[in-house]
């Protein structure tokens, strides 16, 4: 009876938080196709290749060892323990316990033992990062890009992840108690190499309450993985998933290169009277730059989700360092905040785009900060999966120029130049061999 | 490189010279350098003189789509005109946008920088060191350095002129920006602590290095600008590569 009614609250709680992940991936998957579609089908073993690198195999990372250690032991906590969770959700439904244990015979011990020690790795990397983010100064972690949400919402993360581990280790040292005592429900699994130490702490308890105690230990454990996975969308975690596709699609060219804009090279190649691309066919009402998300590919969006937030590209930035208002990291924030907002609008006019009157440029980052940029590609570099702002930045400037014939007079200056003498600044052009016969 | 065209030969190198190897005073003594340099060891260039226009890089950056087409395509036309195959620049924003960004607009070309010919030519003995030893530290460029990799030719110069080579702080992958990229250099800065020229040659000046080689115009004149800004600019000499190597032969 107990077990028959404990499944349907169990696969009640699955299914509701099932349907909220699942309809957050999908106001995710949506609002970044609102952005401009990108055809990439080269290079397919390159890309393959650069994903396993740098998201999969996280190499950019190694260039701080130890941090990159600890974030391995998160990282492959993370994907692991998805097994126990996969049997806990089987043991959930159909009222078993230890599902495993009667399949994989002595490899289940072994297999658990494998992920105790997996969770205190995990245990002792938030640990590690708890004190790195709080207490050492670390200008990155101290830096107002990180003000409000995103400061609590590291912290939030290291948090849940303690205390999912300490569940755990809460559930099997009692569970060892209850198959000391008998209890047939609970398979002969003996002892695991970290919860064993935590015995103590119940054996004084009778055998009803350690079994209440195993119970709420493992319907916290489950919860708290449940609402963690839908926190995770809301999150910069994200970019446990998103780091794939953004490092798989990402502009194989060299750093420092520009994208040409076709419909730019068309106008001024006809004017020119040069032969143009003759599949190319230009759109009246093509708007040049980006102004907002829509205006971006989606490259741009697949990166804002994958940014962790770490500021190693800010802390590189010459432009922040000297104290300009611009942060790479600041730009990535902002085209996430501006693609989260765009899909509440969207949730809230049933999956319909309703202008709100705002845009990306302005009401999230300013034409000041597009304009401190000196486009060095230190934030490309620094990144551990090479996102990249620089992009962002380039569109945004472009629009700022050829929409809004926005720019500082002395740029005005230098096009003109650039116009009627061929140089960036006031010369005559036929003075332009002067160096070989001046001393 | 009319002439050249004229004659019907065809030289080895077109030198892209660049705006401001054309006409800041500066760099003009660079120019000039460099031409020696291949006079002496006996590499044929030629020059687009009055056909040469600016690549475009600068209206690129701050967004002018337009106006970089108009005088890319210009310049791939001009170009492609004369059969150019292989060009030389001491300019890495010059190279930059040559060798990654025309190709896009149907000018393909083999485009070195000047410091790659130059390592080349001192590892091949065509060139060789009689200057003394000393200690020169290099500034990389982020249009050299990150944006296309070139990191050691930079630094096998100033190996192969015997001389020793001082890092500084923030070098290679991590080398610190001037502050003149992005067409920066063109304008005011926005508001902020410090120029990053400043910064730059506060770091210069913190390593102790006497003598800084660079293989980029728009360095070159940022720097100087921030060692005078320090106060520094009689005791820390700025040389481009091309300098260094004449001076040595
Ligand atoms: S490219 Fe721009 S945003 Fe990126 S580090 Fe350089 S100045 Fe900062
Ligand atoms: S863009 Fe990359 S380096 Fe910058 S904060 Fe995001 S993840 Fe970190």
């Amino acid at each position: 009876m107990i077990t028959w009614v404990s499944s349907i609250i169990f696969i009640a709680l699955l299914l509701s938080m099932g349907q909220r992940i699942v309809k957050r991936f999908k106001l995710i998957a949506q609002t970044i196709h609102l952005t401009q579609p990108l055809y990439i089908q080269d290079h397919p073993k390159e890309r393959l290749n650069r994903m396993m690198r740098l998201a999969f195999g996280q190499q950019k990372m190694f260039d701080k060892p130890l941090v990159a250690l600890f974030h391995l032991f998160i990282y492959l906590g993370f994907i692991l323990i998805n097994i126990k969770v996969l049997e806990i959700i089987i043991d959930g439904i159909f009222g078993t316990h230890r599902i495993f244990a009667s399949i994989l015979g002595s490899f289940y011990p072994f297999l658990i033992n494998f992920f105790e020690i997996l969770s205190g790795l995990v245990f002792v990397a938030c640990i590690f990062f708890f004190i790195r983010r709080a207490l050492l100064p670390i200008k990155r972690f101290q830096h107002p890009d990180l003000n409000g949400f995103p400061r609590k919402d590291a912290f939030t993360i290291l948090g849940i992840e303690m205390i999912l581990m300490l569940a755990l280790w809460t559930m099997n040292a009692c569970d060892a108690l209850l198959q000391q005592a008998g209890n047939e429900h609970y398979p002969l699994v003996g002892q695991f190499i970290i919860s064993q130490n935590f015995i103590p702490l119940f054996t004084h308890f009778s055998i009803e309450t350690i079994h209440l105690i195993e119970r709420i230990a493992w319907w916290f454990h489950i919860t708290g993985i449940l609402s963690f996975a839908l926190y995770v969308t809301y999150s910069k975690h994200l970019h446990i998933f998103f780091a794939f596709p953004a490092t798989y699609f990402s502009n194989l060219s060299k750093y420092g290169t520009m994208q040409s804009m076709p419909s730019v090279e068309f106008e001024v190649k006809n004017m020119l009277g040069l032969p143009t691309d003759p599949n190319f066919t230009p759109n009246p009402n093509q708007k040049f730059g980006a102004k907002d998300v829509f205006d971006l590919h989606i490259k741009n969006a697949l990166d804002a989700y994958s940014c962790t937030e770490c500021g190693r590209c800010t802390e590189q930035c010459p432009a922040n360092n000297s104290g300009r208002k611009l942060s790479p990291r600041k730009i990535m924030m902002a085209t996430r905040d501006r693609l989260e907002d765009v899909g509440k609008v969207l949730e809230q006019n049933k999956g319909n785009w309703v202008d709100d009157g705002k845009a990306l440029l302005n009401d999230y980052i300013s034409g000041e900060e597009l304009r401190a940029c000196t486009t060095c590609q230190a934030c490309l570099q620094a990144c551990p999966i090479e996102l990249n702002p620089l992009d962002i930045i380039l569109q945004m400037r472009r629009f700022q120029i050829m929409e809004l014939s926005d720019a500082p007079n002395e740029w005005n200056l230098m096009f003109n130049n650039l116009e009627t003498n061929q140089a960036p600044w006031k010369f005559n052009p036929n003075d332009r061999l002067n160096w070989a016969t001046e001393q | 490189m009319a002439d050249w065209s004229a004659s019907g030969e065809s030289p080895e190198y077109l030198f892209w010279v660049g705006c401001a190897g054309s006409f800041d005073d500066r760099q003009k003594k660079v120019t000039r350098a460099f031409c020696e340099i291949l006079q002496k060891v006996g590499i044929t260039f030629a020059v687009l003189g009055k056909e040469e226009a600016c690549t475009g890089d600068p209206a690129r950056r701050a967004g002018n789509e337009f106006l970089f087409q108009m005088q890319a395509n210009a310049n791939v036309q001009v170009l492609n005109m004369y059969g150019v195959k292989k060009i030389i620049t001491t300019c890495p924003h010059c190279f930059n946008t040559l060798k990654n960004e025309y190709p896009a607009l149907g000018g393909n070309y083999e485009v070195i920088h000047h410091s790659q010919l130059l390592a080349t030519l001192i590892q091949e003995g065509k060139i060789k060191s009689n200057g003394t030893s000393e200690e020169i530290a290099y500034h990389d460029s982020c249009y050299l350095g990150r944006a296309n990799g070139v990191y050691e030719a930079p630094r096998e110069i100033i190996l192969g002129l015997q001389k020793e080579l001082k890092e500084l702080k923030s070098c290679k992958t991590n080398g610190l920006c001037c502050g003149a990229g992005g067409a920066q250099v063109f304008k005011e800065p926005e508001a902020g602590a410090i120029d990053m020229q400043v910064r730059r040659a506060n770091e210069i000046v913190e390593s102790g290095a006497k003598k800084v080689a660079i293989g980029c115009p728009f360095c070159m004149v940022m720097l100087q600008d921030g060692l005078n800004k320090t106060g520094k600019e009689k005791e820390i000499q700025l040389i481009d590569l091309a300098e260094l190597v004449q001076q040595t032969m």
